[in-house]
C-alpha cells in the first residue's frame, strides 16, 4: 500500500541552521533514498523550494487567479515528501521515523487510495508500472 | 441453554479476536461471532457440547464470516474483491499455520490502543471489542452520549481499515512505546471509574473492575515489568475503596481512612505483583507508583507510615521524566516528612515556575499546609482557589467543610 509522507518544517528555524547541519541533513536524506529503494519502499521523493517560491492557483467561473505564497501561513509548511510502498501503517510510521528531518519537524503520514469511476476503483497514479 | 451462555461470558472475547484476525474485519468478525453462538444454542442441544467449544465456534463463525460478507457484497457494491477475501477465510491450512503461540485478544488489544487512533477512540474501541460492552454502557460510563461513542468506534474502525493498522502485537523494539499506549488506556478506564469527573458519585466500580480485569489479562499474557506494576497499583487503589467514602458519599482522606475496611487479599496480591516488577529491574513508572501505593497499604496505620521511603521513591518516579503532579505528591510527602513549611516551599516553587496553577489539587496542599501552620488566612485562600478549580460534589464539599473548620 501507498503512503505519503509530508514533511512539515519551520522555515525560519530551518534557515538559522548553519551551513555544515544542511549538508549533513541533505546527505542523510540521499542516504536514505538508497536504503528506502534497495528495500523496495522507495516510490518518490522530492524536496520543496520555500514558500517564497510558491504560487497558489484556482479556478472559479472560467477564470483563473494567481497568488503568492503557500495556500496556509503556518509556522510549519511542506518541505518535502517521499511516497513509499509499505505492507502497513506500521511500516509507513517505520520509515517516516527514519527521515532526517524527523527530528526537526513533523512528519504527516497519509495512506493513499483509488479513484473510484462508476464503482471501479482506478490508480490515481497513471505513471506505468 | 446455560452452557452457551457461560461459554459466551468466558470465551467470546478470545473467539472474537481470533475470528477478527482471520477475517480481517471488525464488524463481520461480530456479526459472525454472533451467528456462531446462535448456531451453538440450535445445535449443541443435539450434537452435545464440544470437545473444545472455542475451536467449534471459532471455526462456525469462519463459514459465518463467509455469509456475511456474501450477503454484504449484495448491496455494497465498493467492496473489495469479495470472492478473494472469502477464499482466503476458506483456506484452512492458512489458518492453521497463522494460528502461532501469540493470543489474539493481545493482537486485539494492542490494535484497539494503537496510538494512531485518536485517544478517547482507543478507549472506547478497547471497552468496546476487548471488554465486550455496549456502545451504550460505554458513553453512560463516560458521561458522553451515546451517538458520540458511536462515532468514535465506527472512526477507528475505519481508520484500522483505510489506513492499515495491522493486527498485530508489535515487535521487541517498538514494543516499550506501544505498551505504553495500551496502559494508558488501561489506566484511564480505572482512573474513570474510580474518581467520576463531575458529578455526583466519586466513584463508579463497574469501569474500575474492567479495568483491572484487563489488567489481568494483559499480566496473563504479557507479563512484562509495568504490566505487573499497573495491575499492582489499580489493585491498591481498589483496596480503599471501602473506606475511601462514607456511607453518605463524603471523601476521607488516606491519612484518614479506616484502615480495617482496606481489602487485605488485594493488598497482598498487589504486593507480590510489585515486588516481582521490582525485581527485574526493568521497571518503569508505574510499577514505582505501585511501590509507592504499597508503602501506604502496608502501613498498620497512618503515622506508621515511611514517608521517607515515600519520597525516595518519588525521587526515583521523577527520574523517569518530570511530571508536575508527581511533583505535587512528592511536596505533599516532604510535608509529612520534614514538615508543612518544607513541603509548603516545594509546591509554591512548582507554582512559581508557572504550572499546575488550574489544578484544584495543588491549591488544596496548599491550604493544607497553611492550615497546619497555623496561616488560617492563607489556608482560606488557598482552599477556595482550589473550590473554583473543581466541580467534584464531594471534593467540593470536603473543601467547603475544610474552610469552615479554620
Amino acid at each position: 500500500m501507498r503512503y505519503l509522507c509530508l514533511i512539515y518544517l519551520d522555515e525560519k528555524r530551518m534557515g538559522a541552521l548553519p551551513e555544515p547541519e544542511v549538508n549533513a541533513l541533505n546527505a542523510r536524506h540521499l542516504e536514505l533514498n538508497e536504503q528506502l529503494l534497495k528495500s523496495g519502499q522507495f516510490i518518490e521523493a522530492e524536496a520543496l523550494q520555500p514558500a517564497s517560491d510558491t504560487s497558489c492557483v484556482t479556478m472559479r467561473n472560467g477564470k483563473v487567479t494567481l497568488t503568492d505564497g503557500p495556500y496556509m501561513e503556518t509556522k510549519e509548511i511542506v518541505a518535502g515528501f517521499y511516497l513509499v510502498e509499505a505492507r502497513d501503517l506500521n511500516e509507513a510510521i517505520s520509515v517516516a521515523a527514519r527521515l532526517p528531518s524527523a527530528p526537526l519537524g513533523t512528519i504527516e503520514v497519509r495512506p493513499c487510495r483509488d479513484l473510484i469511476v462508476d464503482g471501479v476503483p482506478r490508480r490515481a497514479s497513471s505513471k506505468p508500472r | 441453554m446455560d452452557i452457551v451462555e457461560r461459554i459466551y461470558r468466558t470465551e467470546s472475547r478470545r473467539v472474537l479476536a481470533t475470528l477478527i484476525r482471520q477475517v480481517g474485519d471488525f464488524d463481520v468478525a461480530e456479526e459472525a461471532m454472533h451467528e456462531a453462538f446462535v448456531a451453538a444454542v440450535e445445535q449443541w442441544p443435539v450434537e452435545g457440547v464440544p470437545d473444545n467449544p472455542r475451536a467449534w465456534l471459532v471455526s462456525t463463525g469462519r463459514f459465518k464470516a463467509i455469509d456475511v460478507l456474501r450477503r454484504r457484497s449484495k448491496y455494497d457494491v465498493s467492496m473489495e474483491d469479495v470472492e478473494g477475501l472469502v477464499e482466503s477465510i476458506a483456506d484452512a491450512s492458512a489458518v492453521v499455520e497463522r494460528e502461532g503461540v501469540e493470543d489474539d485478544r493481545l493482537r486485539l488489544i494492542f490494535t484497539c490502543c494503537h496510538p494512531a487512533l485518536a485517544p478517547e477512540a482507543q478507549v472506547a474501541l478497547t471497552l468496546r471489542e476487548v471488554c465486550g460492552l455496549t456502545t451504550e454502557e460505554i458513553a453512560h460510563a463516560f458521561v458522553v452520549p451515546a451517538p458520540t461513542v458511536a462515532q468514535r468506534i465506527v472512526r477507528a474502525k475505519s481508520k484500522i481499515r483505510d489506513a492499515r493498522i495491522p493486527y498485530e502485537v508489535p515487535g521487541r523494539s517498538e514494543l516499550a512505546a506501544r505498551l505504553d499506549s495500551v496502559l494508558r488506556v488501561i489506566y484511564l478506564v480505572f482512573n474513570e471509574g474510580y474518581l467520576a469527573s463531575s458529578g455526583e458519585s466519586l466513584t463508579r466500580r463497574d469501569l474500575s473492575a474492567e479495568a483491572i480485569r484487563l489488567g489481568r489479562l494483559l499480566v496473563e499474557l504479557l507479563p512484562e515489568p509495568d504490566v505487573l506494576g499497573l495491575l499492582a497499583l489499580m489493585l491498591l487503589h481498589e483496596s480503599r475503596r471501602a473506606a475511601r467514602a462514607t456511607p453518605e458519599g463524603e471523601l476521607v482522606l488516606l491519612t484518614e481512612q479506616d484502615r480495617s475496611l482496606w481489602d487485605r487479599a488485594q493488598i497482598a496480591d498487589a504486593v507480590k505483583l510489585v515486588e516481582a516488577a521490582l525485581a527485574t529491574r526493568a521497571f518503569g513508572p508505574y510499577a514505582i507508583q505501585a511501590a509507592i501505593a504499597a508503602v501506604h497499604a502496608e502501613a498498620p496505620t497512618a503515622q506508621a507510615t515511611d514517608w521517607a521511603e515515600i519520597v525516595a521513591l518519588y525521587d526515583v518516579l521523577l527520574g523517569f521524566g518530570a511530571n508536575p503532579v508527581v511533583e505535587l505528591n512528592r511536596a505533599v510527602a516532604v510535608a509529612m516528612r520534614d514538615g508543612a513549611e518544607q513541603g509548603l516551599a516545594a509546591v509554591d516553587a512548582i507554582l512559581a515556575r508557572g504550572e499546575l496553577a488550574e489544578y484544584h489539587l495543588a491549591h488544596a496542599a496548599r491550604g493544607d499546609m497553611h492550615r497546619r501552620l497555623g496561616h488560617t488566612a492563607e489556608a482560606a485562600a488557598a482552599y477556595r482557589k482550589a473550590l473554583e478549580l473543581t466541580r467534584q460534589a464531594s471534593e467540593r464539599r470536603f473543601l467547603e467543610r475544610r474552610i469552615a473548620g479554620l
